[in-house]
């Protein structure tokens, strides 16, 4: 089964204020997919719609072409962990609440969900409530990744993990999905250490979706140029400049969009530097300030 | 290992292709599972698939049905031909113009090549 997901024209007010605005995108089949944005900019909220967790205010958001909101088909296919929070229930212990969520999802994997407590080190006998903030977050990726729910979602719930335990959860995750394919969508601000994970890549802004693409199209999507100013920008003229910093009369501007060989040769006969952007500098500039 | 400043399929493939001339790969020899590639490498797998076809598409790789990636026997030479043609333009160039930039004398260059070539030779 390949595992589909549908947004269009989806719009989510809080009161009067939107907090997503004409969302529209569609991912399908098994794949690893980044969504990233910054603080405020929607991710939690568009996460929580394609989970059923709450109802769009317009726009229609499909899980294998099913209406997600109030339909236990559509809701049963997706699995989302946010933060620690789901995860603490105040007087049920780790193994009541692992038990129970075998009882609840078709596709549970209990010994693999034991597995990973172990390999954790998650106390089975402790209520989550009790747990450091480091083990709640283990249990918080352990419910999505023992759920192997066709779309199972992690909104930036292992960030409470320290380094070891996070690339053990990045480790875990490939296996899995290699041994099990389906969709797995991870909300971060962590793009340098786990973005070769990604295959696609969304970055939302201002509660809009400001691109959708694969992540190694993005990867040469940025270019820094950088030489005499003036040379700069005739260069850049007509491009796409994200950022320019200027010293003296040498000048870097970022450009977005493929430059082709004749450009590229262009930029080497005048003398200008050209070099690459990493995808954490070309998110940082395109969501910083209000300029797009 | 592998950096977020460019595709990553292109800088797997460099690397295979890496090692081929080198020889740590020789001909016939068969190279990881995509899946073990990504796993070790903490890379999508999809990525890796992409990086593996293209060696297949520019006959580095061969694949054999239900078994594997191999690398073509005759891969070593077909790269060295290719990255022979762009050695001048990527390497010789670039390094004639530094020892311009930093004063050294085009006989000097000259000389150091061929006192290297003959200890090579030795």
């Amino acid at each position: 089964m390949t595992p589909s997901i549908e947004t269009a024209g989806l719009t989510m007010r809080y009161g009067t204020a939107p907090a997503l605005a004409d969302v529209s995108f569609s991912l399908s089949g098994p794949k690893i997919c980044g969504l990233l944005g910054r603080n405020g900019s929607g991710k939690t909220t568009l996460l929580s719609v394609l989970a059923g967790y709450l109802r769009q205010s317009a726009g229609t958001v499909l899980v294998d072409g099913e209406p997600v909101f109030e339909n236990a088909t559509a809701t049963g296919k997706v699995c989302l962990v946010r933060g620690t929070g789901d995860a603490s229930s105040p007087r049920v212990s780790v193994r009541d609440l692992i038990d129970f969520a075998g009882r609840l999802r078709p596709t549970w994997d209990a010994g693999y969900a034991a597995k990973l407590l172990e390999m954790f080190a998650v106390p089975l006998n402790r209520t989550p409530k009790t747990l450091s903030h480091g083990k709640q977050c283990a249990l918080g990726v352990t419910m999505g990744l023992a759920s192997r729910a066709p779309v199972t979602i992690f909104d930036e719930s292992y960030l409470g993990l320290d380094a070891p335990s996070r690339y053990a959860f990045y480790d875990a995750l490939l296996a899995d999905v290699l041994a099990h394919p389906r969709m797995v969508i991870i909300a971060t601000h962590l793009i340098e250490e786990v973005g070769t994970l990604f295959e696609d890549v969304l970055i939302v802004h201002d509660g809009r979706l400001l691109l959708h693409d694969d992540a190694d199209t993005l990867r040469a999507a940025g270019t820094a140029v950088t030489g005499d100013a003036t040379l700069v920008d005739s260069f850049t003229l007509g491009l796409d400049v994200l950022n320019e910093k200027t010293l003296g009369r040498t000048k870097s501007a970022t450009v977005y969009g493929p430059l082709d060989d004749r450009r590229q040769a262009q930029a080497r006969q005048v003398g200008l530097d050209l070099g690459p952007i990493a995808l954490q500098d070309l998110f940082v500039h395109l969501t910083s300030g209000g300029s797009r | 290992m592998f950096d977020d400043r460019s595709p990553i399929y292109r800088q797997i493939a460099d690397r295979i292709e890496a090692e081929v001339l080198s020889g740590a790969l020789t001909g016939d020899e068969q190279v990881m599972s995509t899946n073990k590639y990504a796993a070790f490498h903490r890379i999508n797998p999809a990525t890796v698939n992409k990086a593996f076809q293209q060696l297949v598409d520019d006959g580095v790789l061969y694949k054999r049905r239900g078994i594997g990636m191999f690398v073509h026997p005759q891969a070593r030479q077909a790269l060295r031909a290719r990255l022979r043609k762009s050695f001048f333009a990527d390497v010789v160039d670039p390094m004639v113009e530094r020892a311009r930039a930093l004063g050294i004398e085009l006989p000097d260059l000259v000389e150091r090549i061929t006192q290297q070539a003959s200890e090579e030779e030795r």
